[in-house]
């Protein structure tokens, strides 16, 4: 099934949800919009002609400063029907804020946890949004395009 | 700079950079906290677990990572697509080779080249990738054992591993971090003579993983700590994102190298075994150490297939080229693209994407399976013993390189 069948499918129920299909990723995308995201992520995950059980890997990205807005992709697969299909949302970079999808896919907890972690963005309804990978005291999201890093931690210097 | 004072010491560091989750005034009657890690043998590397426990009941179990952060995705950002290839080993560095060929099946496809690659290539790659695939297993096999008691089977299992370690070294230079398979190609053909050593050290090798099933796997004590414990059904297995031997230890036969057939995987034969819950529950710990044993296997199956095909169809030549296809400049164009590939642990993916300007990826994500799998240990381990929760995190084979990254 294609990105745009897929976008018809979502289109019948959620009219307003997609705003347009990816042409140029493999797989396939759909950009979607920030304020439907859970529900057209349930939909999208109990949808019997779809049914993406698994969401594989969860993706921060940064536009760069031009575009000053920062992306959340996620890779979405359905074992049963072997579809895959990528989503995204993008959000703005002055206050990064989307919602959390452990509701719906556990796996999702770690997922978001790193993306909160790299890229400073918050996800509403986590259970626990803690940095996972640095340090709690570390300052600045280091996958952001424009970070710059600290110059001592504890006394030693960080040098990129 | 040898005088000058290098780290700043205070007793509070710790929690500050890392604090607990659960403080004493959270705890229930009767509750304590215990940490374990991240120096202590049976977490497997730099892994740290705060333990809630009512005497011997595990409550929760809250990891703590980011001991081997080594910043790949900041690294990968810095530099062309060939170079980040030394990194990807360090990921999971028990199996570099798999972790290396996924990445290079997702350079090549956005480069449009992942049909111009020789077949000899393609097998060669798919060999040392089963080969290392092998010396992973028995590491997770060996390991294992050891968490629960059995040490001899560690010692057996690193004596075979060293020869395959061997093997591999005689291919690449390298015993553990190779860089051998390259975007478009392989650093070298393989040596002269390694397809015979190599057939002589597998028919070497069966009864051996025999050896190890009857001592191990198929022991008393060994059952009595496995089965039943960490029982992990198919249906939780599949929201937490597991893959790899976990999934398929929960009765689902799940493979990425039958699902995709990437690479040659589709020309070769070979079964992808299942946990059946013989020994206990569908999905339990001693189900999950089986599938990683019968894999085994399968994976002698598939590296003898690939030798048979390198010394007959696909057999050296004088003007043959591993670097033939290796493109000059590696500019893709600009996409986004997402690869997945079957490692030992499990799904291993890379999100790219490419601006189609630079020879730089602007964005390139690995999604490492032991992370994803570990993040399941709290689900396993509560409710048991702090004596299961060894035998979960064992039966899980992270590698703290992945999990980290």
């Amino acid at each position: 099934m294609t990105a745009i069948e897929i976008k018809t499918l979502i289109d019948e129920s959620l009219p307003q949800a997609v705003i347009q299909v990816v042409e140029d990723a493999s797989p396939q995308g759909l950009e979607l919009e920030p304020h439907f995201l859970v529900e057209t992520m349930l939909f999208l995950h109990s949808h019997p002609q779809l049914y993406f059980d698994s969401l594989s890997c969860i993706t921060g990205m940064d536009n760069g400063a031009e575009l000053e807005e920062l992306e959340v992709i996620y890779n979405l697969y359905s074992l049963p029907n072997d579809i895959h299909l990528m989503t995204k949302v993008k959000l703005e970079k002055k206050n990064p804020v989307v919602d959390s999808l452990t509701g719906i896919w556990r796996t999702a907890d770690w997922h978001e946890r790193e993306v909160y972690d790299l890229f400073g963005i918050h996800f509403n309804q986590h259970p626990d949004l803690r940095r996972i990978l640095l340090p709690a005291d570390w300052e600045g999201h280091p996958l952001r395009k424009d970070y710059k890093e600290q110059s001592y931690y504890r006394g030693i210097e960080v040098k990129y | 700079m040898a005088n000058q004072i290098q780290y700043i010491f205070d007793n509070e560091n710790l929690n500050r950079s890392e604090p607990a989750k659960f403080s004493s005034d959270d705890l229930q009657r009767d509750e304590m906290i215990i940490n374990i890690g991240p120096q202590h043998p049976s977490t497997h590397g730099v892994l740290r677990l705060e333990v809630v426990t009512k005497g011997e009941q595990i409550v929760e179990v809250v990891p703590h990572l980011g001991y081997l952060h080594r910043c790949f995705e900041k690294h990968a950002e810095n530099l062309p697509y060939n170079q980040v290839l030394p990194f990807v080993d360090r990921m999971d560095y028990l199996a570099a080779m798999n972790s290396e060929h996924a990445y290079v099946m997702g350079v090549e496809r956005m480069l449009g080249i992942e049909n111009d690659i020789p077949a000899r290539v393609e097998y060669i790659r798919v060999l040392v990738a089963e080969l290392n695939r092998l010396a992973s297993h028995f590491l997770a096999l060996g390991s294992y054992g050891m968490d629960l008691g059995a040490v001899t089977g560690f010692f057996w299992m690193m004596r075979d591993r060293e020869h395959i370690l061997r093997l591999l070294e005689w291919v690449s230079g390298a015993r553990m971090l190779y860089n051998y398979i390259w975007v478009g190609g392989l650093f070298y053909d393989l040596p002269v003579g390694f397809e015979e050593r190599c057939m002589e050290f597998v028919q070497y090798l069966k009864p051996k993983i025999k050896e190890l099933e009857e001592l191990v796997i198929q022991n008393q004590i060994f059952i009595q700590r496995t089965a039943k414990v960490g029982v992990l059904s198919a249906d939780l297995a599949i929201n937490y994102g597991i893959t790899g031997p976990m999934l398929r230890g929960s009765g689902l036969a799940y493979d990425l190298r039958k699902v995709d057939g990437y690479s040659v995987y589709s020309e070769l034969e070979f079964d992808v075994p299942v946990g059946k819950g013989e020994m206990g529950e569908l999905g339990d710990c001693w189900d999950r150490t089986w599938v990683r044993v019968k894999e085994c296997y399968e994976s002698i199956k598939i590296i003898e297939q690939c030798l048979n095909r390198l010394k007959g169809e696909h057999q050296r030549t004088k003007s043959f080229d591993p670097r033939a296809a290796v493109p000059k400049k590696i500019r893709p164009k600009a996409q986004d693209l997402y690869i997945r590939a079957e490692n030992p642990k499990g799904e291993t993916g890379f999100y790219f994407r490419a601006d189609g300007k630079s020879d730089v990826p602007f964005r390139c994500k690995a999604r490492g399976a032991s992370f994803v799998n570990l993040s399941i240990i709290n689900e396993l381990s509560k409710g048991g013993l702090i004596a299961d929760l060894i035998a979960v995190i064992g039966s899980i084979d992270i590698v703290l390189g992945e999990v980290d990254r």
